[in-house]
């Protein structure tokens, strides 16, 4: 099958690489770029383990094709803080006991991270139906929330001390 | 030097040791992307393998032509039952001493079965290549209903087993009959029940589900020829397990087979059996001599991967008139799909049900469990559950809603006139089992009044007679439990394995500065083992938790263990933990005595270090002594500071826990709210409450899936009607009710630590709490029993034969 040549900017870096038209986004990150932190978990849009940031927007890695990339700005679970400087959330996480297998955590906190852009004050009934993209069979959501109202907080806090 | 001496109190407290909210040690890596799970496994020249499966229940396989698929470019290998049958590989055994095949050898036998396994370069390459295998079925009579599977005329599912009348388990009666289990007194149970006072039957049905952890089950298989070592990293919930089992069936040494757990995406039971997948993986990486890695997508994982419960439990229980419980009968048919691979310790193919008498005192009690074959998939797993246990709890729990309905009595008041009192433990049940420990009423009272039972009666009255009145179209229903859950298999003298004994192990290395590293033969899957093992230890050795790095998962490391599963970690392992730190505390009070100059019964030790008796100002912290047992000569003394212990437990642990659920129910939508949902759980000592609290929260939200929605449906074909996470529920954020948690501690009397695990109570007490405040909501207007799960259709389906809707 012949190939497409695709060009796009992944964690503020700019990608060049070769894919089939079918290929499909998450498996490009994960297996060509070995970006491994968005995981597979259904393949079929529903549990949001793949969730990254594309342009602006909380992009379910799994059903985009990496053609439909082409030109974008794509930001995944790695791009967000680096050991040294976490992002607010990926410290919340931990802090409030949001995680347990991991396995959803990337997914979660890229959208959460999307969210609070999207509205960066919000009720908890609203980050409830804003993370409903993703699933989470460990948690109960329960400190995955009490997590992403912290960070609303703190980033709040921030954004008001700066200001 | 006496005033440079911290007080005892921020002593214990830099350890972070028992009972402290310790944060994870593991976040950093799952917070930032870097968690290492099987897929994230990219070796040199790694294959794909991919499996051609049935769309058929029941057919026989009249021929299999994988040329067009082996011509494509890319693909290495069609793998069949015919390439595997010269090496014995074409069918393996389950942990239930039943066999599967491996891959379909003449037949298929339920929907999503594996045909065939193809190899091939990528994992496109590899979709394309099943797509071109052809495969021709001749389709035979489906058999789906576990009722129907002792008729006369039943179709034979299972033609290797023609004229064996012995299984397992005894005598099989019938060519679809897997075991008949019995336990207690069927005679006495018969005679108390014909002359009871009062005697409620029901059948209770606990469907069939699927554990669905959000990682589905995979491995990468390698072998190295050159050294004759086989590699595999997989999805495993008992690593060392798997590597013996897979040294016995393929004939390769045991030490030239490394089995390695990475992070794992959750298990809940799915990831503790051996799957075609495995076998197929490691065929192929042998045949090919480079590595093959499988991974099964989510439908793959539902429609064939070990499914959980399928139990349908007709009981009858007696009581006095004014409701003193005498008796217990129970008899289960259970669905085991097309092969027994349940996971079950070899004695009890049933599991742990028989602790089906649950929190209450009953004099006499008999069970009996028939399995059957089914055109289903194989699996009969604990999802999130010891064995079966959470099946018990709902029989039980359930069995005393309609027994207080026909008294006319209170549930909550039944429950408490009937619970094990708590000068009765050790407790002896009627079916056999020695429960540790137990303060059922305290628990019970405490949970009643936290939610205000007798208010919410009230309210609830006030709601009906509102209803009634045409004022309201919702119903209040309160959804009571009481749960005793056995778990920590177990001891090895009843407990094992496919004959591995059920003990488990920790290994620990204390270096010469201070820190350590232990290693254990558990595999955490998200219960977050690297830090509250090390907690377990930081109290027991002195060293900070913070100091303290825990390893598993890897057999050529890691003592040798069960693993992890039927919430046996802290009971098991997390007992082998303590004693091999009291093994290093022994030899540091040695070294200590020898550097203070004193007898070893001179020093005490004290937190983190150990002080002369009488004088704390002369002391060696633990820091000091690992140093010298590294660095100075100690007459009679080896160096080094290590410890290994096996922990073979002498009983089973037994928490409990009160749950009670409020759900406000519309009967014209059959929508559900659960406006209060208050968990009290005793899993005696507390290692990490933070830790707790998150697993109660996760396995309530399994437990509300499991009562509200979740199911692995067939239909008449045997075909599976929810294989995708479209209509397989899953409880979102969106759904999921708000938890309050709260405890009571009554320790194991025989844990080293008086621990005894919590992973899997808030799943087992969870699901009848939810199911019996849906029938509690509708106990007015003459419902006993309806079964899961009560999805919105069927809750209105109820109000609707209710006659409920005018």
């Amino acid at each position: 099958m012949s190939k497409m040549h695709i060009k796009l900017t992944v964690n503020g870096k700019p990608v060049e690489l070769l894919a089939e038209p079918r290929e499909l986004l998450i498996h490009v990150l994960r297996e060509e770029l070995s970006i491994t932190g968005p995981h597979i978990g259904c393949e079929t849009t529903h549990c949001g383990a793949c969730t990254i940031d594309m342009d602006g927007r909380s992009i379910k890695s799994c059903t985009v094709f990496a053609a439909q990339a082409n030109g974008a700005n794509v930001t995944t679970i790695e791009g967000l803080g680096t050991p040294d400087g976490l992002h607010v959330l990926q410290t919340m996480f931990k802090e409030h006991h949001g995680l347990q297998c991991g396995f959803c955590t990337p997914g979660m906190i890229t959208r959460a991270y999307r969210l609070l852009q999207e509205n960066p004050d919000p009720t908890e009934e609203e980050v409830r139906f804003g993370m409903s993209g993703n699933l989470c069979r460990c948690t109960g959501y329960q400190n995955i929330v009490k997590a992403i109202l912290a960070a609303a907080a703190e980033l709040n806090a921030v954004k008001e001390a700066a200001q | 030097m006496n005033e440079m001496t911290p007080p005892k109190t921020e002593r214990t407290a830099a350890l972070k040791g028992l009972g402290t909210a310790r944060k994870r040690v593991e976040d950093a890596r799952f917070t930032q992307g870097k968690g290492n799970y099987v897929d994230d496994i990219k070796l040199p020249g790694m294959l794909f393998g991919d499996f051609v499966r049935s769309p058929y229940a029941h057919a026989r396989i009249k021929s299999i032509d994988a040329e067009k698929a082996k011509a494509l470019p890319g693909v290495i290998a069609v793998l069949t039952a015919a390439d595997l049958a010269p090496l014995k590989l074409h069918w393996m055994p389950t942990l239930a001493g039943d066999v599967q095949m491996v891959l379909a050898d003449g037949k298929v036998l339920f929907q999503g079965q594996e045909v065939a396994f193809v190899v091939a370069e990528n994992r496109y390459i590899a979709a394309d290549a099943v797509e071109l295998v052809e495969v021709d079925y001749e389709e035979l009579p489906v058999l789906v209903d576990p009722f129907k599977a002792e008729a006369p005329d039943a179709p034979v599912l299972r033609e290797d087993l023609a004229g064996k009348s012995e299984g397992a388990h005894g005598p099989r009666r019938h060519h679809n009959h897997i075991f008949t289990w019995e336990q207690g007194d069927r005679d006495a149970t018969e005679k108390v029940l014909a002359s009871a006072d009062v005697v409620a039957e029901e059948m209770v049905y606990y469907h069939r589900t699927h554990p669905c952890p959000l990682e589905t089950c995979g491995c990468v298989a390698s072998m190295d020829k050159v050294n004759g070592k086989l590699t595999v990293w997989g999805t495993f919930q008992a690593p060392h397990a798997v590597r013996t089992v897979a040294s016995l069936i393929s004939g390769i040494a045991e030490h030239n087979i490394r089995i390695i757990s990475p992070d794992i995406g959750g298990g809940f039971g799915n990831k503790v059996g051996v799957y075609p997948g495995y076998i197929c993986s490691i065929v192929a990486s042998i045949v090919t001599g480079v590595p093959v890695k499988w991974v099964e997508d989510r439908m793959e994982n539902l429609m064939a991967t070990a499914f959980a419960r399928d139990y349908w439990m007709k009981g009858r229980i007696s009581a006095t008139k004014d409701g003193r419980i005498t008796g217990l009968w129970c008899h289960v048919t259970a669905d085991h799909g097309a092969f027994d691979a349940c996971a079950d310790p070899t004695k009890f193919p049933a599991g742990f049900f028989n602790i089906c008498t649950g929190s209450y005192d009953i004099p006499v009690a008999y069970l009996a469990v028939d399995g059957v074959y089914t055109n289903k998939a194989p699996g009969g797993v604990a999802y999130r559950c010891s064995f079966r246990v959470t099946e018990a709890a709902y029989f039980i729990e359930r069995m005393i809603e309609v027994l207080a309905i026909k008294l006319g009595m209170d549930a909550a008041e039944l429950r408490a006139k009937n619970f094990i009192r708590k000068d009765q433990f050790p407790y002896h049940s009627a079916l056999g089992w020695e429960y540790d420990s137990g303060d059922y009423h305290t628990a019970w009272d405490k949970a009643l009044k936290a939610v205000d039972y007798e208010g919410l009666r009230k309210e609830q009255a006030q709601r009906l007679e509102d209803f009634k009145a045409g004022k309201t179209r919702r119903l209040i229903g309160i959804g009571l439990t009481h749960f005793t859950e056995i778990v920590g298999a177990g001891p090895v003298k009843n407990c094992d394995i496919l004959g591995l004994g059920m003990f488990d192990s920790c290994e620990i290395r204390i270096h010469p500065t201070g820190s350590a590293i232990a290693r254990l033969g558990t595999i955490s899957q998200g219960q977050g083992h690297a830090t509250t093992f090390a907690q377990i230890l930081a109290s027991e050795i002195g060293i900070p938790a913070d100091d303290i790095t825990v390893e598993e998962g890897d057999t050529d490391t890691a003592p040798y263990g069960l693993g992890t599963y039927g919430s046996r970690s802290t009971p098991v392992a997390g007992a082998a933990t303590a004693m091999a730190g009291r093994k290093i505390r022994a030899k540091a009070q040695m070294i200590a005595a020898y550097l203070l100059e004193v007898h070893d019964d001179d020093v005490e030790w004290d937190v983190d270090r150990f002080a002369v008796k009488g004088a704390p100002e002369r002391f060696k912290t633990m820091k000091e002594i690992a140093f010298a047992a590294y660095n100075q000569a100690i007459p009679g003394i080896e160096p080094g500071l290590e410890a290994v212990s096996y922990y073979d437990p002498p009983n089973m642990t037994y928490p409990f826990g009160a749950y009670i659920c409020v759900m406000e129910i519309d009967v014209d939508t059959g929508e559900h709210e659960v406006r209060q949902f208050y968990a009290l759980d005793d899993c005696g000592t507390r290692i990490n409450p933070m830790i707790i609290e998150g697993q109660v929260h996760g396995g309530a939200t399994e437990g509300y899936a499991i009562a509200m929605g979740q199911e692995m449906a067939y239909d008449d074909m045997g075909n599976v009607k929810n294989a995708t996470l479209m209509d397989f529920f899953l409880p979102t954020a969106w759904e999921t009710p708000h938890y309050t948690t709260d405890f009571t501690v009554t320790p194991s009397p025989h844990h080293p630590i008086g621990a005894k695990g919590v992973g899997e109570s808030p799943n087992v007490g969870s699901v009848p709490a939810f199911s019996n405040a849906v029938h509690d909501a509708f106990r007015s207007f003459g419902l006993t029993q309806t079964h899961m799960p009560h999805d919105h259709w069927r809750i209105w389906r109820t109000a609707h034969e209710l006659g409920l809707h005018g």
